[in-house]
């Protein structure tokens, strides 16, 4: 690693942060210093995060130089002999081994060009089916109950600007004070009538900002929801024309929702009776009302189960698919939207498309000039991808592009094991990431500033991120990277651009006719600044800012109830585990951490890892605010610094996922997966509190 | 393998739910061929929610538990309208009224419970049928008739204050009834209650325009006129509702010799003293149960689903801590456990809340800080908390007063009156980190309006919640400096 020039501009850029799905728009001065810019979703906010975001444009520890693991050590080496060294490994693995002995793994932060890419790379370079991404992490529960529901999962079916006309707003498992502040200010209509509900098991920033807080103990939500529904039902609160008119499947949902009465959930969740019925009685007197989820309700291994429960919800009052009302999943991921839609997910093409869809083959097969029958089809989701690696008849080498999967995946001291079982392990990375450090070959690539690319925000509204600033030397886009690799993988020049705007022509040609259609967006459009929400399907097609409003995306237009029951957590307490921890994230860092606690602002505001605790439950263990504690599962044990926090339920611990080593709250984790979505337990597991040994 | 016959006799709440858990296991009848035998005309309803139907919030149709084509759905051979006449256990069948017989490997009582009917003089004709203008408070046809003898308006007594005679009353009183509760006992639902709750409750109730005759007996009943109390009094009705308790339903188990005393003997396997017969919900008796709830009729249903599909044949059931609640529109009560453990009991902290004149009432029993028994009335976050901690075995917060009112106390959170009592390090701005001393650092080098501060800070540049408390802090260093 080298320390990087300081990076200048020609001119001031107006740009969007490299962060969360919010994509917060923002200017880049000559000097590389931001400043908020009025943008519909942030509002001319910015958090900490944001304001900082220039930090690692000229940071130290940006990598500068590939590097090549000898002698057991990652010493720099030249691009060509890297790039050289890891084509040749992969030919040999596949002459060998077969083609889906290579593994790809992707990121939710990668630009649309980089997502739609990767997976063309690991389909027609590689061969192989075996790619998926982080996003399966992310809102992956969401996104297949949005396909359930409505036949089409866009996070939001509506623009964020909406809420602001809101009555009511019930977020569930939500934490954007924390996750992304600006979004905050969109609340203020709901708060300010009174009906700003927040579902969460801790009272977060969020939730003390509501006019009611529910807490359900973790693992719960569904049956909340389940709760609230009986209560409309039994309330005389339903909106009979509009199921009858617009949806399918209330009776089979009702059936189920009969047996759960307020005071019945009341004693599974710990959210009174009274509540319950607040919140129906409240959501059904709003003209405009909006229940959103995000991954406090999502990453459970019935995260699809708990997210169709509150959108039966939202079909039972109505509000889906009206202008002014509506259900949505906040995205978290800076593309976590366009990054599910363009094929770097095991079981996807390019235009949301499935790959299993003899029509979807041969219509993205004829984009990209290869026999349809070349293509691979599904292959394991994520975790199930991790799990497999360097195991009997499991890939034998991955490529990983905008991930940490060492601190973000669950079970991670299992990952890491995996990782080290691997013939190769290759990352394209910005700096040593926990990752990077394990592997055999490291890229160094362009940040979000130094490149051209395109970003779908939370809302479906794709932004054109322009290059502001030349890259350090020696430092390659993702781009480069696939093109110099497929060549070296035997496949034609010019079949992987290099250039952003000509990917995404090809990216347009390849979403044509998909749920997810891009055809008609342009460059052009997007520096002129128009507001493109997709579908846009052609390029007079002036985008759609609010989807559903005539039908719903299923054949017959109608929405369909789900019929779910709640089963509760993976892993319950027992004696021996008798705490619930449940894992998040703070304001000052992102993801895995890898880009934020290199920013000295952020880092030192939030510089390790700590354990959110009940004073009572830390005297029990003997414990204080401030000591080393050391909290441990059936999978590993993390030590945290103890915070006593007095509105914690008891029996419920909560760590921040972003730190590395021994202070990962994914040692922790369960990896019991959402049978559907395949989505990890994230968000609780059995674990018990003792004092660190050593401490004082 | 052939799949095994499993009769079920009685499609209530814990039949049906039985029915149900067997075919989530099981779900093409591949290991259980399911027999479900009824008496009643119609498919399964939820008992549960009887009282919102008299209390006209739910509709009839809106209770069932299953639709029409439940059975077919679930290669499930339903008989409904009829039941079984005998067991034959040598010969493993079950004789039914119509005439026919099912053959059994393994065979489940689920035939709940009947009305007790008190012995009133003119209550029940000679064949035990209750008389003119009196219903049970038991099934969906009950509800009917109750709904179609209680015009709007007209006075209607209940015979029995407690869980579910007070669902009834609270429903009727919601239809506009008058209605007189008549209890033997000395304060409504003594089974759950201690008095001082019980004496709550009653009052709570009284406002919603019930009257209460407690301690007295009903000695007589005559139609369209009303009851006569022992003490000679009278209580005008149209139509009295009877609500007694119920007994369950042993008459076919007892025919077929199995051990019974309150109800059909069960182990933890739910196995009667036959081994190839069991009996869950209200006609089961099982050492740790109290019967007449649908908790542990759906816990016993689980476990035995688990049994009969051989999908956990290590499943047993070790009994049901209850938690009753009351569902009345307008009243939040809860009770569990240890209720009438005294102040002053030995090996006991007992904290108790009596506030009538606002409808509330709580009781805390705690045996070395884990909750042992609670009375929570009017305040249901107490309610929830308490019922958690109950079923969670989680020990009790020190805090005792906070748990019982239902609101942890302030946290300290950063209320300060004045921009002055704010420590320096309080952060006002938590989207850029910003804390007091800060901007007043930024302040005393310069900045000297709220603008200044923002930009040499960025309070207040994030989702801009702290912009009041940035102008606080402002004003409060223009008028110290």
């Amino acid at each position: 690693m080298t320390l990087t020039a300081e990076p200048t501009t020609t001119t001031a850029v107006a740009t969007h942060c490299p962060y969360c799905a919010l994509q917060c728009g923002m200017t880049l001065s000559r000097e590389a210093d931001v400043t908020p810019r009025q943008f519909p979703t942030n509002a001319g906010g910015l958090c900490q995060k944001g304001w900082t975001s220039p930090a690692l444009l000229r940071s130290p520890a940006r990598l500068t130089t590939p590097l090549i693991r000898t002698g057991g050590e990652l010493r720099p080496a030249s691009w060509e002999d890297a790039l050289d060294l890891v084509a040749r490994r992969l030919l040999d693995l596949r002459a060998e081994h077969g083609p889906d002995s290579v593994a790809v793994f992707g990121g939710g932060g990668l630009t649309n060009e980089k997502s739609y890419l990767l997976g063309k790379f690991a389909r027609v370079a590689l061969g192989t089916s075996q790619i998926d991404y982080n996003g399966r992490f992310c809102m992956s529960s969401a996104a297949a109950a949005g396909m359930k529901a409505f036949g089409l999962d866009r996070g939001l079916p509506f623009p964020l600007t909406d809420l602001a006309d809101a009555d009511a707003i019930v977020l569930v498992g939500a934490n954007p004070a924390e996750t992304m502040p600006p979004f905050v200010q969109h609340l203020r209509g709901a708060n300010a009538k009174g009906d700003l509900v927040v579902v969460d098991p801790r009272r977060t920033p969020t939730a003390e900002q509501a006019n009611l807080h529910l807490a359900p103990a973790p693992g719960t939500d569904l049956a909340l929801a389940l709760g609230i529904l009986h209560a409309v039902v039994a309330d005389g609160l339903l909106d009979e024309s509009y199921v009858e008119q617009r949806t399918s499947g209330f009776d089979a949902v009702w059936r189920i929702a009969a047996g759960y009465w307020p005071e019945r959930v009341e004693r599974i969740t710990g959210v009174s009776a009274a509540d319950q019925r607040r919140v129906a009685a409240l959501l059904a007197r709003s003209r405009n009302a909006y229940v959103l989820t995000a991954r406090g309700a999502e990453q459970h291994a019935t995260g699809v189960a708990t997210v169709s429960a509150w959108i039966n919800l939202a079909l039972a009052l109505g509000l889906p698919g009206r202008q002014g009302s509506g259900y949505g999943c906040l995205t978290g991921q800076g593309n976590g939207q366009g990054g599910r839609e363009h094929g770097q997910k095991a079981d996807q093409l390019p235009g949301y498309r499935k790959i299993a869809d003899p029509a979807a083959r041969e219509h993205v097969a004829s984009v990209w000039g290869v026999p349809a029958d070349s293509l691979p089809g599904p292959g394991r989701s994520a975790f199930e991808l991790l799990d497999a690696l360097g195991t009997e008849g499991g890939p034998r080498a991955l490529l990983v592009f905008g991930s940490n999967v060492v601190v973000s995946a669950p079970d991670s001291a299992r990952v890491a094991q995996r990782l080290s079982g691997l013939d190769l392990l290759v990352t394209a990375d910005l700096v040593l990431s926990e990752t990077s450090e394990l592997a055999d070959v490291v890229l160094p690539v362009t940040q979000w500033a130094e490149e051209d690319g395109t970003m779908t925000n939370l809302e479906g509204r794709i932004l054109l991120r322009r290059k502001a600033i030349d890259p350090p030397e020696g430092v390659r886009t993702d781009l480069d990277v696939l093109a110099g690799l497929a060549e070296r993988l035997g496949q034609p020049e010019g079949r992987f651009p290099t250039d952003a705007e000509t990917a995404f022509t090809e990216l347009r040609a390849a979403s044509a006719g998909g749920p997810a259609d891009y055809s008609g967006i342009s460059y052009d459009r997007l520096r002129e600044g128009e507001a493109l929400y997709w579908p846009v399907p052609d390029e007079a097609h002036p985008g759609t800012p609010r989807m559903f409003l005539d039908a719903f995306a299923h054949a017959d237009g109608r929405a369909r109830f789900e019929p779910v029951e709640h089963t509760g957590p993976a892993e319950p307490q027992d004696a021996d585990f008798p705490l619930l921890a449940t894992t998040g994230r703070v304001l000052q860092h992102y993801q895995s951490g890898a880009q934020t606690r290199l920013v000295a602002e952020l880092n030192d505001t939030v510089p390790e890892v700590y354990v959110e605790v009940h004073p009572d439950t830390a005297e029990r263990a003997g414990l204080a605010h401030g000591d080393l504690a050391r909290v441990t599962s059936r999978r590993g044990a993390t030590t945290a610094r103890v915070r006593c926090v007095g509105s914690m339920r008891q029996d419920v611990v909560f760590l921040p996922f972003h730190f590395p080593g021994d202070q990962r709250a994914n040692l922790l984790t369960n990896p019991a997966l959402d049978p559907t979505s395949r989505m990890p337990e994230f968000k609780v597991c059995a674990v018990r509190l003792t004092k660190e040994d050593g401490a004082e | 393998m052939s799949p095994r016959n499993v009769v079920v006799l009685g499609y209530g709440m814990a039949g049906a739910r039985l029915a149900d858990e067997i075919r989530r296991r099981d779900p093409h009848g591949e290991r259980v061929h399911l027999t479900v035998i009824g008496d009643e005309p119609h498919h399964a309803y939820n008992r549960v929610l009887l009282s919102a139907v008299v209390g006209g919030t739910m509709r009839p149709e809106s209770v069932r538990l299953h639709d029409e084509e439940w059975a077919a759905r679930h290669g499930i051979d339903l008989r409904l309208d009829t039941e079984a006449r005998e067991i034959d256990r040598a010969a493993r069948k079950v004789m039914l009224v119509d005439g026919t017989s099912v053959g059994y490997d393994a065979l489940v009582l689920a035939t709940g419970s009947t009305p007790w009917l008190p012995p009133v003089e003119g209550l029940t004709d000679e064949d035990g049928e209750l008389a003119e203008g009196a219903v049970a408070f038991r099934s969906l046809a009950d509800c009917e008739r109750i709904l179609d003898a209680a015009r709007v308006g007209a006075p209607v007594a209940v015979l029995g204050g407690g869980l579910l005679g007070l669902e009834a009353a609270r429903g009727l009183a919601g239809r506009g009834n008058h209605v007189t509760v008549v209890h033997p006992a000395g304060h409504v639902m003594e089974r759950q209650l201690d008095a001082g709750a019980g004496r709550v409750l009653a009052k709570t109730l009284g406002d919603f325009g019930i009257d209460f005759r407690l301690g007295r007996f009903a000695a007589k009943y005559v139609p369209g006129d009303g009851l006569k109390l022992d003490d000679g009094s009278h209580v005008h009705a149209d139509l009295v509702v009877v609500s007694a308790g119920v007994r369950a339903d042993t008459t076919l188990a007892a025919g077929a010799g199995l051990a019974a005393d309150r109800g059909v003997l069960v182990d933890d396997a739910l196995r009667t003293s036959d081994g190839r017969i069991y009996a869950i919900g209200d006609c089961a008796q099982h050492p740790g149960t109290v019967s007449g709830l649908v908790q542990p009729a759906w816990e016993q249903a689980d476990v035995l689903a688990d049994l009969l599909t051989g999908t956990d044949t290590a499943a047993r059931y070790r009994g049901t801590s209850v938690v009753t609640r009351l569902k009345a529109r307008g009243i939040d009560l809860a009770a569990l456990g240890e209720t009438h453990a005294e102040t002053g009991d030995d090996g006991a902290e007992v904290l108790c809340l009596d506030d009538p004149a606002r409808g509330r009432y709580a009781k805390l029993v705690l045996r070395g800080d884990r909750v042992a028994g609670a009375i929570v009335l009017g305040v249901p976050d107490a309610a929830a908390t308490i019922t958690q901690l109950y079923d969670r075995g989680v020990p009790a917060p020190s805090d005792r007063l906070a748990l019982l009112l239902g609101r942890a106390l302030p946290s300290g959170a950063p209320n300060a009156a004045s921009p002055a009592d704010l420590p320096a390090a309080a952060v006002v701005c938590r989207c850029n980190s910003v804390s007091k001393g800060q901007l007043v650092d930024a302040w005393r080098a310069g900045a000297s309006s709220v603008a200044e501060l923002a930009s040499a800070t960025r309070a207040s540049t994030g989702c801009g919640s702290c912009k009041d408390a940035v102008c606080g802090i402002a004003d409060w260093l223009a008028s110290t400096t």
